[in-house]
């Protein structure tokens, strides 16, 4: 596959045998040497052949192989004549990232800082088969799907205000609860209210670099303020609605004459029965992780509280923003100068929207939607704001994290041996972890440098710069 | 072993070998529930039937690793081992023993969140049959 360069960050996938579209992907020339790329760039074009798909099909400079879509993918489809793909959202729905900030310093934090990873570890239920703190029953598992955040700000967990800081308030409306299997139910109702394992984790960082003054002003950020990030999503109720719909998709694929080139694939025309059922599950999915989110940070606040002895006034730890990186949603876009309803994929894609669009919330709107993007744990993470340039040439899309570099198992080779907690710790960086072999699969290494792939979408202008954060603590599943 | 791992950037895969398609399909089950935990722990108190369908082979195995799955995430039972007792291209049924999780008796080796159809591969090998599959973890 012969890549055509556009720009120092944008290349080009001609359109070529089964593709509609072209590929169009953000990276510099050295992320794409060698033939790692292979794969990611085969699924991209795979994308491209999907009936429907608008303009490109597109990769962000986080690519990597996934299954079906390539992670940092993001596809359009026409609303009317496109299809709806589970693999493009991928099995966990409305996974994302949540950014607290707080009126902390590091020199507050330093002294009580190991008090501080053991109590949010203890507190938050973390790892695999780990359950959750808020039982519920099976009426109240309904509200939880319809109502997202709002369901949990109601009991209590958390604040009127934190729904505006929330992508979509925390809530898409078309979520419709009898879409959702008795399996996925059942596999919710007791994982609500727990960070998972893997990826997963809750950070405490400091802000260590201002690049965009005025937008970080606009955000609440100033550089030395402490942060607490949290990286979850919808657990095993997710996971069960994506499994469930690739099976019925897969059964109706004879059918349909939608056979994709990868069974991984499969996917629905967006107009058909199907598709619309996947689509109200989905957004039930994306409501329970919005409410998950939610009640993981309340339990960090609290557990702030009492580590510093300050009442919530003082330690004002404020949402800054939740986004999420997993999700297919109707949106409205200008293609070929015609306004379009379509279908927006993004596979570890993270919206940005611009400045001024009313989707975001009024308080940020001369800045444009924060866009949260964490790094190992090892490095940094990142605050971009969106732009119009992201709307003109993304759907308002851009990267999500770093991407993983290295397999697990690769992972678990390098790090044989080695004890990555202390290497972290003479970083000044405190872990906490659960799994065996979480830190291994999850050490800095294991990643590409976020930098790198922040460098890429600010240089090719589809996000600006705006703060970065280092880390000071880490818990992971 | 009959069973490797394969890399995978994002996932975890296996690659399996047996002599018969039952067997192959037997030692999927085990190759998923190895990953899981240590199945050597696991005691097989309880028995299960399991029926399966799929479109053909190849979706046949994702559709009977994701009903072992579920046994695992849906109703907290770590799989010992299975018997498959009849089977064609699309179907097969199959006696599943297990053991409810107990937290002190079993460790937890990771999260498998899904069976994949991605790169899944059923079919005839050198002296038997070779499966592919791939995990989310």
């Amino acid at each position: 596959m012969e890549l055509r360069k556009l720009s120092p960050y944008c290349w080009e996938l001609p359109a070529e045998g089964r593709m509609r579209v072209p590929g169009r992907v953000y990276a510099t020339e050295e992320m794409l040497r060698g033939d790692r790329q292979r794969e990611p760039l085969r699924q991209v074009a795979n994308v491209a052949s999907l009936p429907g798909i608008v303009k490109a099909s597109l990769a962000m400079p986080d690519m990597h192989w996934g299954y079906g879509f390539p992670i940092g993918g993001v596809a359009a489809f026409d609303w009317e004549e496109g299809i709806l793909s589970p693999g493009g959202v991928g099995y966990d729905i409305n996974c994302g990232v949540r950014l607290a900030t707080t009126a902390l310093g590091e020199d507050d934090l330093r002294p009580r800082l190991e008090t501080l990873v053991d109590e949010l570890y203890r507190s938050i239920p973390s790892g695999v088969g780990s359950t959750g703190s808020v039982k519920l029953g099976g009426k109240e598992a309904r509200r939880v799907l319809q109502q997202g955040s709002r369901w949990a700000v109601a009991q209590g967990f958390g604040e009127e205000r934190d729904l505006l800081h929330t992508e979509d308030g925390g809530c898409l409306p078309e979520a419709d609860p009898d879409a959702v299997s008795e399996r996925a139910l059942k596999r919710g109702l007791r994982q609500l209210g727990t960070l998972g394992s893997g990826n997963h984790f809750l950070e405490v960082g400091v802000v260590d670099a201002v690049f965009d003054e005025t937008a970080a002003r606009v955000f609440g950020l100033a550089e030395g303020q402490v942060t607490l990030m949290l990286h979850s999503g919808s657990r095993g109720l997710g996971y069960q609605v994506c499994d469930d719909f690739l099976a019925v998709m897969n059964r109706e694929a004879a059918r349909s004459g939608l056979v994709p080139p990868d069974r991984q694939l499969v996917c629905a025309w967006i107009s058909s029965d199907i598709a619309r059922w996947y689509y109200r599950a989905m957004n039930c999915a994306a409501n329970y992780a919005w409410a998950n989110r939610q009640i993981l940070m309340h339990h960090a606040r609290r557990v702030f509280q009492r580590v510093f002895g300050a009442g919530p006034r003082d330690l004002a730890m404020d949402l800054l923003y939740d986004v999420c990186h997993n999700i297919a949603k109707r949106e409205t876009h200008v293609v070929d100068g015609r306004e379009k309803v379509l279908c927006v994929h993004r596979k570890g894609a993270t919206r940005a929207f611009a400045p001024g669009h009313e989707a975001v919330c009024e308080a940020f709107r001369p800045a444009g939607q924060p866009i949260l993007i964490p790094g190992d744990m090892g490095t940094c993470s990142y605050i971009l704001a969106g732009t119009r340039k992201a709307m003109e040439e993304t759907f308002g899309s851009s990267c999500h994290g770093a991407g993983r570099k290295l397999s697990r198992k690769a992972a678990k080779r390098a790090g044989r041996g080695r004890a990555i907690y202390r290497e972290l710790e003479d970083r000044g960086i405190l872990v906490r972890w659960t799994g065996r072999s979480t830190l291994a699969e999850e050490m800095p290494e294991a990643y590409k440098d976020v930098s790198e792939v922040v460098e890429v979408v600010h240089g090719a202008g589809i996000a600006r710069k705006v703060a970065r954060l280092r880390p000071l603590a880490v818990v992971k599943g | 072993m009959p069973y490797t791992l394969i890399d995978h950037t994002a996932d975890l895969g296996i690659r399996v070998w047996a002599g018969g398609l039952r067997e192959l399909f037997e030692e999927a089950a085990a190759a998923l529930f190895d990953l899981i935990t240590d199945r050597g722990r696991v005691a097989d108190t309880a028995v299960r039937a399991l029926a399966v369908q799929g479109r053909d082979r190849p979706d046949l195995m994702v559709n009977w690793l994701r009903e072992l799955l579920y046994l695992w995430n849906g109703d907290q039972l770590l799989v010992a081992r299975t018997r498959v007792d009849t089977l064609d291209e699309t179907r097969l049924a199959a006696r599943v023993w297990a053991a409810g999780y107990d937290p002190r008796r079993h460790e937890l080796r990771r999260e498998i969140k899904a069976v994949t159809y991605h790169g899944i591969a059923v079919g005839p090998a050198d002296e038997g049959w070779e499966a592919v599959v791939i995990f989310d973890v």
